[in-house]
């Protein structure tokens, strides 16, 4: 049974209290990147790209009995850890629920104060691409 | 010693990210002293008005101020007042040189030389005059460790050669580019030199008549100055030469319909009510660095930048990129495959600013085949102790990206 959103949001900011210091969020960050299934190497192209200025990430979305699933994948190891927390919470959910989150979760993990500064990382881009691709099968 | 000048940089003492801040990023832009913030207090407190035109008191005082900068400026470079143009800095420096001597002499055929490692600034303006113009872009090669390769450079040297226009200090890498044999070699086939001057200004006295540039630009926010303030000197022959690079108030002597006579030098470049404060700022930024002596910063400098190279190698899997023997106080590195990006991120989160990426030198990349790297650039107000605690960073850094 595929969990909601909200619950899944709720898991991630459990885990997240279990740190006091920032450089161990980003280990574990980085941790949940590197499990991240590989992505196909044909979508990671122009096409799929999240437009970001020094990292790179490719995500690639695909329907399924009316679910949205996500697959992505990033040349740095910190935006591959964020993306792969978004296809965590957003993989396999259905895409109006996708159009109506809030992603309340980064927020509550205090990502969002620590990474919006840098434009580079391009968290809001993804956030955006995932939505649209959403908006396309709503 | 370096209390006393830390002391004068207010903005050093703060924490980032719950550790003291740490400033490596003085290639990108250099912090300012209170000397500098001081007169910029100063004039918006006291004389804060347009200059030049202006009959009454504060006008006078603005107007004396802002004159008085460009000598500080110009005495600083050897140059003459006329030579030194306020514009907003080396990017509009190097524009206009392409814009208002380009448009003027260069022609079809001609030939302008440029390095394989200068910023885009220094590239793009002349990509569009070239296009302009029908004009050819010539490259000089870098090797390895990224010095031109000087004989290269002599056999693109021709009677078509026009321009040549090459920085002083490379921001990506830090090499201290030979510009003073560039120069001759240039002045020999009768081409003009453009110096980017806005990594070197900081760390070495410049004097254009030894040097013999034609041109020099420079940003004042990297010689310790406010933004949005930069020089262009030019031989005053040249500048004479070269027609009015924007048209408005300032820059006139008389306007008719039936035809306009434009000022003499400097405010022929300067249209507009000019960055008053900002060249305040760029006088009192190099009456301070005088003070400490650039003889003696460049000492410093260097002995930070042996020391850094020497510490950072501790950090297992680190490279350096650019091993110029000739090099300003910047490192730019690389670790293992580690994406530069993901060890800016995790410096900062320790309270460490370096700069990330291509530092707008893209062909220079490609040329190294990267896509990118980490810069540490010191100045004078950067300790020994400040790379202790940066290797330990970087260290810790490594081991949650490896």
């Amino acid at each position: 049974m595929q969990k909601s959103i909200a619950e899944i949001e709720d898991e991630i900011v459990e885990e997240f209290e279990l740190f006091d210091e920032q450089m161990d969020k980003y280990e574990y960050i980085i941790d949940i990147g590197k499990k991240l299934p590989a992505l196909d190497s044909k979508y990671q192209t122009d096409d799929f790209l999240v437009k970001g200025c020094q990292s790179k990430v490719w995500l690639h979305a695909y329907e399924k009995e009316g679910q949205l699933f996500f697959e992505a994948d990033s040349n740095t190891a910190i935006t591959k850890g964020i993306v792969a927390l978004l296809v965590r919470v957003l993989s396999g959910q259905h895409p109006k629920e996708i159009l109506n989150t809030s992603l309340i979760f980064i927020d509550k993990i205090n990502l969002r104060a620590h990474l919006s500064s840098q434009r580079s990382n391009g968290l809001s881009s993804m956030i955006v691409k995932m939505k649209a691709y959403a908006n396309v099968y709503v | 010693m370096n209390s006393f000048i830390r002391n004068q940089f207010p903005i050093l003492h703060q924490n980032v990210n719950g550790k003291p801040l740490i400033y490596f990023d003085n290639a990108a832009t250099s912090q300012k002293p209170l000397a500098v913030i001081n007169a910029i207090k100063d004039y918006y407190e006291h004389y804060n008005s347009n200059i030049h035109r202006g009959a009454h008191h504060l006008a006078q005082i603005a107007t004396e101020k802002y004159e008085d900068a460009r000598k500080t400026i110009a005495q600083h470079i050897n140059a003459s007042e006329q030579e030194i143009n306020f514009v907003r800095g080396t990017t509009e420096a190097v524009n206009l040189v392409a814009i208002s001597y380009g448009r003027k002499f260069i022609k079809e055929g001609d030939e302008i030389i440029v390095s394989e490692m200068e910023h885009h600034s220094n590239i793009v303006p002349w990509q569009m005059l070239c296009e302009e113009k029908g004009a050819t872009l010539r490259v000089i090669p870098i090797t390895d460790s990224g010095e031109i390769i000087f004989e290269e450079y002599l056999k693109l040297l021709s009677e078509k050669t026009k321009i040549v226009s090459i920085a002083y200090i490379s921001n990506a890498l830090g090499t201290i580019h030979p510009v003073k044999e560039v120069i001759s070699e240039a002045h020999k086939v009768g081409a003009v030199v453009f110096i980017d001057g806005a990594q070197a200004l900081p760390h070495k006295k410049i004097d254009v008549k030894e040097l013999d540039c034609d041109f020099l630009g420079f940003s004042g926010h990297k010689v310790f100055a406010g933004t949005g303030i930069g020089i262009l000197y030019g031989k005053e022959i040249l500048l004479e030469a070269m027609n009015p690079y924007m048209g408005g108030g300032e820059m006139i002597k008389t306007v008719s319909f039936a035809g306009t006579t434009y000022n003499d030098l400097p405010y022929k470049f300067e249209a507009g009510t000019p960055h008053i404060e900002g060249g305040i700022s760029l006088g009192a930024a190099f009456t301070y660095i005088n003070e400490l002596g650039l003889d003696n910063i460049s000492v410093y400098e260097d002995e930070l930048l042996e020391y850094g190279t020497s510490r950072f190698f501790e950090v297992e899997g680190l490279r350096l990129v650019g091993t110029a023997k000739e090099k300003a106080s910047v490192i730019s590195f690389l670790v293992d495959d580690i994406h530069p990006y993901d060890l800016g991120v995790l410096l900062n989160e320790q309270g460490i600013a370096i700069r990330t990426g291509h530092h707008c030198c893209q062909p220079l990349m490609d040329r190294l085949k990267i896509e990118g790297t980490c810069r540490a650039s010191f100045a004078f107000y950067n300790t020994k102790e400040e790379i202790d605690a940066t290797v330990s960073a970087l260290k810790r850094a490594v081991k949650i990206l490896s």
